[in-house]
């Protein structure tokens, strides 16, 4: 309000005590949280009721010839398929909280069990394309910023505009067509296992991993320039000018930091679909993550593995999220440092 | 010999075929202070940048020169101008509020430039600003810079901005409307603290403003600028005194008006009676206003940003309906929420906004604009419908070949015309005019409130007039009602309001308006002493 010609004196609010402003970054994040929990919980509920109203019968379709109807009672009684579906839902919650997703239809296997190693696999190879795509990106929005409307930006922008429009599978298939079968440089088929050494390992992920960062760099690369290009429109980026800092200080230092929250929230997204969408890519160079097991139990009907992979991509997608937005938060000095 | 520092010479700046800046001249010595002035688009912040050796987008330096420390600016190498920029000449911009970083702590970018360009260890630049802090009146300035822009008024940015400016100890500053967007009692203490540095860091000066007044307490010497050619240019004195050209005879003229005062006491149109009103439960922005609009008369209601003024017109449209209190319109009680109102209420009351570019529909025709209401309200169509929008703008003197162009094909004072018919096409018994000329030039602004007081007089049409600017209310009020902090300090009569005994706030209020005199800004600043002493036995609100 009114400042007043009262300029000595301390009429001013005096700096806040450094407590204060923890307390609401935390109760911003436990917001989060709990809202996180709610959604995961309502998808839950989803995926249970999905599963429900899909049709067909699971006991029918194990027995295939051999469906008399005795042995479709028997299975049916054996899976506990008798019981009101509320009182199942719980049974299935209750038990996939303490990290027991029961056991598969088709095979008799614990889910948990057999999810694990595939689980570590798609994780492996999402965090090799993000290690990659995400500075890739990064860096191409930053220099086709500096380098705005030149040839640097326009190439930059057509490269990565063909790559997003390439499907995956058809990107997948060119990359082996050129690697693998004119070259022989990388292997076609991805499959790894536990006892391979680490280098052999990224050679034979390289096919796949290309495949993905062609699908996530350009989604990224685009957002963060033109997030990057509305805020060198702000005064404050004048100022950065007019005080003689030469233009890779003008972007780093004052554009970046105020592009944070955007550029944050894309990555997160394209961060979220490498983990959920990567089925096509792993089912093309078979490479032994969810993807694929999910694809193999899904045409046997085989509900509960169905089921747990569906809740852990929501866990996953919506663990991503939250992160994204803790850290939008903390890059917020008003939020950060409140008045 | 004078020791020329800046010299520009037939200096041309153009916007595709536009010419922004018309082959215009001037020299600076080494520590003297030139004030640029003119309106909106008469090139002066076009030609503060070129002195910086930078053209904001779109704009091409087609001709003449400018020279510092006789060293061509406009032909340097990026990188040395960026040192020349660094260095020697620094820029304080109209909105420090935007022109800072809401990233970064204030005293890293008060030092940012000095540091990268090594000019200063980084040490000795912070012991040089936290001297800047304290000599431009920060509060703190030991602990000042650790504060982040958001955390600070807009006058204390004002005023780290000059210090970011001064740090590297430049030849020249380039002032661009630094005081603008600031509230006049802010803007003084700016303004005091902007030339004591000036004065004692020795560095000059090129500042720019459109308020004659307030370069004339900072400038030795004036350009007068308009549409990008220089209409003149001398010392203060000879600007007030002997002013050669018509138009700077203008400028100096400005703001000597005073509306006769209609002291008979008219029936009151609008009785505003223990309003209580607030944007949210719990935090209340107005506290009890009681206030008198008598028919056929204009009320000014004064107040710095953030007092309540502009709540109060949204309580009184109906667009937020108070909490407590009533609304006594032509003595029926007015419904707090305006749906709850009659079409004749409605119509009785209408609004003309601050900034006409919101106000305006884009997508419409001047004609559909001013049309609308007559049809909504009074069912005009046809040769009717267009008898009655053409005798609008034959009332706001406009020409009718405006009737089939667009809001965004008029200048500010046309499109503000036409948010005046428009409320007048309902014709209504009371029109609230929310700041109608702060976004204008001052000559549009005067022609404004000459056409607003003509109309009062034609048609008996009552005002109720928000504005910071106490030269306006001079201008236009019957009474006036002063506000603070969402209650009203002072009301009555103008020439009671408007001069002494006065309350401390008042007194303070009226004692920061710039006036037209030399050695203005000095005597407010030698008063505020005693004033301060006043205020604090006092306290700020009787």
């Amino acid at each position: 309000m009114a400042e007043g010609f009262d300029t000595q004196s301390g009429a001013l609010t005096p700096l806040p005590p450094r407590v204060g402003k923890g307390r609401t970054v935390l109760s911003l994040l436990f917001k989060r949280l709990f809202a996180g929990l709610l959604l995961l919980w309502a998808v839950s509920v989803l995926i249970f009721a999905g599963t429900q109203i899909l049709p067909g019968d699971v006991a029918t379709a194990m027995l295939g010839q051999q469906a008399t109807p005795q042995a479709v009672a028997k299975i049916r009684a054996d899976l506990g398929l008798e019981k009101p579906a509320p009182v199942r839902y719980a049974q299935w919650l209750g038990n996939a909280v303490q990290g027991d997703f029961g056991r598969s239809y088709s095979n008799r296997q614990d889910i948990a069990k057999s999810i694990a190693p595939r689980l570590k696999n798609t994780l492996f190879l999402a965090a090799m394309a993000a290690v990659i795509a995400v500075p890739l990106a990064l860096g191409l929005g930053i220099l086709s910023v500096l380098y705005a409307g030149t040839w640097v930006d326009r190439t930059v922008g057509l490269v990565t505009l063909s790559a997003i429009s390439l499907p995956e599978f058809f990107a997948g298939y060119l990359l082996i067509a050129y690697f693998s079968i004119s070259h022989f440089w990388l292997p076609s088929s991805a499959t790894v296992s536990d006892s391979m050494p680490l280098a052999q390992r990224l050679i034979v992920m390289a096919l796949p991993c290309m495949t993905l960062v062609l699908a996530v760099v350009g989604h990224m690369m685009r957002m963060t320039r033109a997030a990057l290009l509305n805020v060198m429109a702000s005064p404050y980026i004048e100022t950065a000018i007019l005080k003689g800092l030469p233009a890779r200080r003008v972007v780093w230092k004052h554009a970046l930091p105020n592009a944070l929250s955007p550029i944050i929230s894309v990555v997160s997204l394209n961060l979220a679909y490498l983990i959920v969408g990567v089925v096509v890519v792993e089912v093309i160079f078979v490479y032994p993550g969810m993807g694929q097991y999910l694809v193999d139990h899904v045409s046997k009907r085989d509900v509960p593995v169905v089921q747990a992979a569906g809740l852990i991509f929501a866990a996953v997608y919506i663990g991503l999220n939250i992160v994204a937005d803790l850290l939008a938060i903390l890059a917020n000095p008003r939020l950060r440092h409140p008045r | 010999m004078a020791d020329t520092l800046l010299t520009v010479t037939d200096l041309e700046i153009k916007a595709g075929d536009t010419t922004i800046v018309d082959r215009v001249s001037f020299e600076l010595e080494r520590g003297r202070v030139l004030g640029l002035i003119g309106e909106s688009g008469a090139g002066k912040s076009t030609i503060g940048l070129a002195a910086l050796g930078y053209s904001r987008d779109g704009l091409r330096l087609t001709g003449g020169r400018v020279t510092l420390n006789g060293r061509d600016i406009l032909n340097l190498s990026a990188n040395a101008i960026r040192d020349v920029r660094a260095a020697t000449i620094t820029y304080v911009a109209q909105s420090a509020a935007a022109a800072f970083n809401p990233a970064h702590r204030l005293m890293d970018q008060v030092i940012e430039a000095t540091l990268w360009h090594k000019l200063m260890g980084r040490r000795a630049a912070i012991a040089r600003a936290k001297e800047l802090f304290a000599l431009l009146g920060l509060p703190d300035p030991e602990r000042f810079g650790e504060r982040y822009p958001h955390q600070v008024s807009g006058g204390q940015l004002q005023r780290a901005m000059t210090a970011m400016a001064l740090c590297s100890h430049p030849d020249l500053i380039v002032f661009d409307e630094p005081t603008t967007a600031l509230d006049v009692t802010t803007q003084i203490e700016v303004l005091a603290a902007i030339k004591q540095a000036i004065a004692s860091t020795g560095t000059a000066a090129l500042y720019i403003s459109h308020d004659l007044a307030v370069v004339s307490q900072i400038a030795d010497e004036i350009v007068v600028l308009r549409h990008g050619r220089m209409v003149e240019r001398g010392t203060v004195d000879q600007i007030f005194h002997a002013p050669r050209e018509s138009y700077t005879r203008d400028l100096v003229s400005i703001r000597q008006h005073e509306k006769p005062e209609q002291v008979n006491a008219a029936p009151p149109l609008l009785a505003i009676d223990g309003i209580k009103a607030g944007y949210s439960k719990g935090v209340p922005v107005l506290h009890g206003i009681n206030l008198v609009l008598g028919a056929g008369q204009t009320l000014a209601v004064v107040g710095e940003s953030g007092s309540g003024k502009s709540t109060l017109a949204r309580v009184v449209t109906g667009l937020l309906p108070a909490s407590n209190g009533s609304l006594i319109f032509d003595g029926q009680t007015l419904q707090p929420d305006f749906a709850d109102r009659t079409s004749a209420t409605l119509r009785d009351i209408q609004i003309i906004n601050q900034i006409p570019d919101l106000a305006l529909n884009p997508r419409q025709t001047i004609a559909a604009i001013l049309g609308r209401p007559l049809t909504h309200y009074f069912g005009l169509r046809g040769a009717a419908l267009k008898r009655r929008v053409t005798e609008l703008l034959d009332q706001i003197e406009l020409p009718h070949t405006l009737l089939h162009r667009y809001p965004a094909e008029l200048s500010g004072g046309q499109k503000q015309r036409i948010c005046i018919a428009r409320a007048l096409a309902a014709q209504p018994k009371l029109i609230i005019c929310d700041e109608p000329t702060s976004a204008l030039d001052p000559l549009v602004a005067e022609g404004i409130l000459d056409l607003l007081m003509r109309l009062q007089k034609e048609f008996g049409t009552s005002y109720l007039f928000i504005t910071h600017d106490l030269a306006i209310v001079r201008n236009i009020a019957d009474t006036v009602a002063v506000m603070l902090e969402g209650r009203v300090v002072r009301h009555g009569p103008k020439a009671q309001v408007l001069y002494p005994p006065f309350d401390p706030y008042t007194e303070k209020l009226i004692a920061s308006v710039p006036q037209m005199r030399p050695n203005w800004l000095d005597d407010a600043i030698a008063e505020r002493d005693a004033l301060r002493g006043k205020t604090v036995k006092q306290g700020q609100t009787p």
